[in-house]
């Protein structure tokens, strides 16, 4: 960078002034990652950015199977959330999955890919428009998004494609939502299988109201698994869709976590 | 083993994790490796134990985790898993043949993963001797644990190759040296598993199959299976058990530890998953007191999460939809 702003100053200065509110209002980045700034650029538009520590990212201490590594994000100690981006600075697919919990807490787990050791993050927008991030590095061996899923090297992928399972256990005011589905979510990074995954997640209620959707990328684990916590009570309608326009759905009742909790 | 300067970096490596502020570089900074230096102390008649530090693989530890055990014998020395790599293997060997007067005739290999196996290289391959599931498994997984192996450990692994057993044990008695041994073919660590006992001092070894006041790693493991395998060895009169990690047990302690620490983890992740807990979730499950004195036991506990938790899902929560 360095090098270039001395050989092509007037050109540097062209690309500083694309997007001249970043560039001033951008924090240091706590975790150095190189990607940091560039990231940033492209997905915090609308407000300002700040480090928070009220938004927890929990990880494992270690990355045991860089094909599935868990990641919570609990942003419940913030008012107002309307968006939670999960992205790994490191990885070829950096954005993970970006939740908007419409009528639901700003809380969701899952399970990525990493390709590497890569700070993993959550930056949480709120309503008025400011970015609350934080995250933490985790260390991966490589080949979690370049190398081909566990079904594909089975060849049983396409046998269960889209099954679902799940359940909600409810304690009366809010609902949380457990649910997977068996896909391979190919990255496109693997020789000779495109990518291919589940691109979105649809949680409606009993009327048909949309109380929580997200966008899902190729960097989120095979059999994608997900936790919400939906501030309703009531079965729920989940749906997801595929990148060949593929749904898979189902109806999480709520007294289906209350049976497996008491070993009905 | 002396580490030293190295013991600076203790926990980096594969537990890198939580190093907000530190940049990358600094984490891998250190990349020449240090010499080994096992120490053998007899813990019966003509028997050694190596310790392995109770840690995670990392580079700050050689990978050195496992324990070693050396027995001498009227016709040769016998060594029971030689360890993480090529170099330390080379150390074993030579430690063993000072201890004993020796050389080495034979090379028990008790299972599957590289802490204990990928020292095989020092030694002659055909006196490299594991169960027949240990060495389709280092077939099927070895290259694979190399890779690991390599990228962690990087110069402490220089010249590690992946060695196959070249002789299959089977499960009963034979003698070497004049040194009765019985040898058990077992499982539920991994596929195969192999115990010892050594008839005159009533020394087990257990290999994986018993870790003493050190986490049980599980990424191989099938808790039943397991659990029945710590019943024969249980039913085995012995005094002594050297287990795969954690020191010596002389108290009968270490085989109903590992016992009780497989039935809460395999109790608590059902449970977690019935509850509606995800992974991290489960990850942080409070550890019951009477684990206290266990080293490692929330990082092999998020492992064992890891290992087991997608396949207890698709186990335990029902199908919806169509």
């Amino acid at each position: 960078m360095r090098l270039i702003k001395t050989i092509l100053p007037s050109a540097a200065s062209v690309l500083l002034a694309a997007s001249p509110a970043l560039a001033e209002g951008l924090p240091a980045d706590p975790l150095g990652s190189p990607m940091w700034e560039y990231h940033a650029e492209k997905l915090f538009t609308g407000g300002p950015v700040v480090f928070d520590n009220r938004v927890k990212v929990i990880l494992p201490v270690i990355a045991e199977d860089q094909h599935v590594v868990p990641v919570t994000v609990d942003a419940r100690k913030l008012d107002g959330v309307k968006r939670i981006v999960v992205f790994a600075d490191l990885n070829p697919i950096p954005v993970a999955i970006d939740y908007r919990p419409m009528d639901a807490a700003p809380f969701v787990a899952t399970r990525i890919k990493l390709d590497q050791r890569t700070p993993v993050r959550a930056a949480v927008q709120l309503e008025d428009g400011s970015w609350h991030v934080a995250g933490d590095w985790i260390d991966a061996a490589g080949g979690g998004c370049s190398a081909p899923p566990l079904s594909r090297v089975r060849g049983d992928w396409a046998d269960h494609l889209g099954e679902m399972r799940g359940a909600a256990w409810s304690d009366g005011n809010s609902t949380r939502l457990r649910f997977g589905f068996r896909h391979p979510m190919d990255t496109g990074l693997v020789e000779n299988i495109p990518a291919y995954n589940i691109e979105t997640v649809r949680v409606t209620d009993a009327e048909g109201r949309e109380v929580a959707s997200m966008d899902v990328y190729g960097s989120v684990a095979e059999d994608p698994a997900f936790t919400l916590v939906v501030d309703r009570d009531g079965p729920m309608e989940v749906a997801a869709r595929d990148t060949s326009g593929l749904e898979f759905a189902g109806e999480l009742s709520p007294a289906s976590g209350k049976r497996l909790s008491s070993g009905q | 083993m002396r580490l030293s300067r190295r013991t600076m970096f203790a926990g980096l490596g594969l537990a890198g994790v939580g190093l907000a502020g530190l940049a990358p570089a600094l984490v891998y900074a250190e990349q020449f490796a240090g010499t080994y230096n096992p120490q053998a102390e007899e813990v019966a008649d003509g028997i050694w134990m190596v310790r392995g530090a109770d840690e995670p693989i990392a580079f700050a530890n050689g990978g050195a985790i496992a324990n070693t055990v050396i027995i001498a014998t009227n016709d040769g020395t016998i060594v029971v898993d030689p360890g993480p790599s090529l170099s330390y293997g080379k150390a074993i060997r030579a430690l063993a043949e000072s201890v004993t007067g020796k050389p080495v005739i034979r090379v028990y290999i008790t299972h599957l993963h590289p802490d204990h196996s990928f020292g095989a290289g020092a030694f002659d391959a055909g006196i490299v001797h594991a169960l027949s599931a240990t060495r389709h498994d280092l077939e099927r997984d070895g290259e694979g644990f190399s890779d690991a192996l390599f990228r962690v450990l990087a110069d402490w692994m220089k010249g590690t190759t992946v060695v196959l057993p070249q002789g299959d044990v089977t499960a009963g008695k034979t003698v070497i040296g004049g040194r009765k041994l019985q040898l058990f073919a077992l499982g539920g660590h991994s596929s195969g598993d192999l115990a010892i006992l050594d008839e005159a001092t009533g020394t087990l070894i257990g290999g994986d199959l018993v870790f003493h006041d050190r986490a049980p790693a599980t990424p191989h493991a099938n808790i039943d299976g397991w659990l029945s395998a710590l019943d024969t060895l249980e039913g085995v009169p012995h005094k002594l058990v050297i287990p795969g990690h954690g020191p010596i047990d002389s108290g009968n302690v270490a085989i109903p530890q590992t016992r009780d620490w497989l039935s809460w983890l395999d109790s608590m992740l059902n449970e977690a998953v019935l509850s509606g807990m995800d992974m991290t979730e489960a990850g942080a499950t409070e550890i019951p007191a009477r684990f206290a004195n266990i080293k490692v036991a929330r990082y092999e506990l998020q492992r064992s999460v890891s290992h087991f938790y997608p396949g207890l899902e698709a186990e335990l929560l029902p199908m919806v939809g169509s």
